[in-house]
């Protein structure tokens, strides 16, 4: 019994690291942080906190959200490993890149 | 007078009228004198240029422009953006001069919702005037990507619009041309026209003479504002080539929701105030998002702007005007 809760446990820790989320803010028209390094397997989580709308599309055309208001958000699960970069359709200057590697973790650069 | 295109901060930022009851501003277009004047301020009340004197009834051609309404936006910057769009439609019913049409330069909506377009409609519908679209990001960001802008406005004023919407019409022997730089925008760009366009527009000026003036219309600024906020047209300059063969130009934008201008050889460029909310001078913020104003001067920020051709003798008018 002992060892079946331990299996348990494990299975969903396992479980856990491999559903890893990562946030990305929209605010100040601005993707923060504007470079994220995940793992293959991460879902990337875009919220918007700006009181003006914004978009997330990938520049290769592989994704692309709908609009999103103030508080709505937009996640996509990342396969990789490679490099995501993508801007906001509405307000292009706004780009920001995600780098799926070995799973460095966390955010990069800033 | 800035005769540069250059985007420094400064020079914009000095150009932006200050606001209420501000003087007059004139800016002589060498040559053909052409004149701008922007009044801060009075509403409606501004005389127009030339004669210094208070606004008779011009003859020739007065139209008006209206711009970023953002009918649905109700965040703290403005509750209530239909509310305001009422007031400077009832502003534009008070002019002294009657204008023989609106051209709205975008961002009607929001959201591009249907109700949001239904309630601007049915607003400016209280005008009884023709009106003129250009749609702005904000008219095409639903899922189809601006199929609900082409739903509605997508056959412009003669059914001769074509790809997202662009066309041109003639009025009191002014040609007047309604660009969309706002779709099939690229990562790390800026408002883009597009090759279609420019052959079109191209071939649409082919058929103009030379002293035929013209206005162009479209909602992101063809000038380079200030890129790092994406105010700008990747293309525009391609445009701005095609038309530097007339002798008068004046090209109408929206967008940055404030009065900016330049004047570039025989090319007057002019962005109107929003309906809606302000946005900060070039620069002068983190972001380009909505200032948000003490209710009670939140209407000294937005407006209309009214224009006005006199065929021979006298100068092209351009006046703003608040809503309060
Ligand atoms: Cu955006």
């Amino acid at each position: 019994m002992k060892r079946f809760l331990v299996a348990m446990l494990l299975a969903a820790l396992a479980t856990v690291a491999k559903a890893e989320t990562v946030e990305i803010r929209i605010d100040n028209f601005t993707f923060s942080p504007a470079e994220v390094h995940v793992a293959p397997g991460t879902t990337v989580v875009w919220v918007n906190a700006d009181d003006i709308p914004h978009a997330v599309a990938a520049n290769d055309k592989s994704f692309k959200s709908k609009v999103l208001d103030t508080e709505e958000r937009y996640s996509r699960t990342v396969a990789g490993p490679g490099v995501i970069e993508y801007f906001c359709s509405l307000h292009p200057h706004m780009t920001g890149r995600i780098v799926v590697d070995g799973g460095t973790g966390g955010p990069a650069g800033r | 007078m800035d005769n540069h295109t250059s985007p420094h901060v400064d020079r914009s930022a000095d150009q932006i009228d200050p606001g209420r009851r501000s003087a007059l501003r004139c800016m002589a277009w060498a040559g053909t004198g052409l004149v701008w004047t922007v009044a801060g301020g009075v509403p409606f009340a501004a005389g127009l240029v030339g004669g210094g004197a208070q606004a008779a009834p011009a003859a020739g051609l007065t139209f008006v422009q209206i711009s970023d309404s953002h009918v649905g936006f109700d965040k703290p910057a403005n509750p209530d953006a239909l509310a305001t769009l009422r007031e400077a439609v009832a502003g534009i019913r008070d002019l002294p001069t009657k204008p023989a049409f609106i051209l709205h330069t975008g961002d009607i909506s929001h959201l591009s919702r249907d109700e949001q377009f239904d309630a601007a409609d049915q607003t400016l519908k209280d005008l009884g005037l023709p009106v003129f679209f250009v749609p702005g990001e904000h008219d095409v960001l639903d899922d189809g990507g601006g199929a609900a802008y082409l739903a509605r406005y997508g056959k412009g004023p003669n059914g001769k619009a074509l790809g997202a919407g662009w066309y041109s019409f003639d009025h009191g022997g002014v040609h007047f041309v309604a660009l969309v730089n706002v779709v099939n925008l690229r990562g790390g760009g800026l408002g883009t026209l597009g090759e279609d366009q420019l052959a079109w527009l191209a071939g649409d000026l082919k058929s103009q003479v030379d002293s035929t003036p013209v206005v162009v219309f479209a909602h992101i600024p063809l000038w380079t504002i200030y890129p790092e906020w994406g105010w700008g047209t990747d293309d525009g300059a391609r445009a701005l080539s095609l038309l530097r063969r007339f002798g008068s130009v004046t090209v109408l934008n929206g967008h940055i929701h404030q009065i900016l201008q330049k004047i570039e050889g025989n090319v007057a460029f002019h962005t109107a105030r929003s309906t809606a909310f302000p946005q900060p001078a070039p620069g002068s913020a983190p972001s380009p998002g909505p200032v948000k104003l003490p209710a009670e001067k939140l209407r000294g920020a937005l407006g209309v702007t009214t224009v006005t051709y006199r065929p021979k003798a006298s100068p092209l008018a351009i006046v703003d005007a608040t809503l309060g």
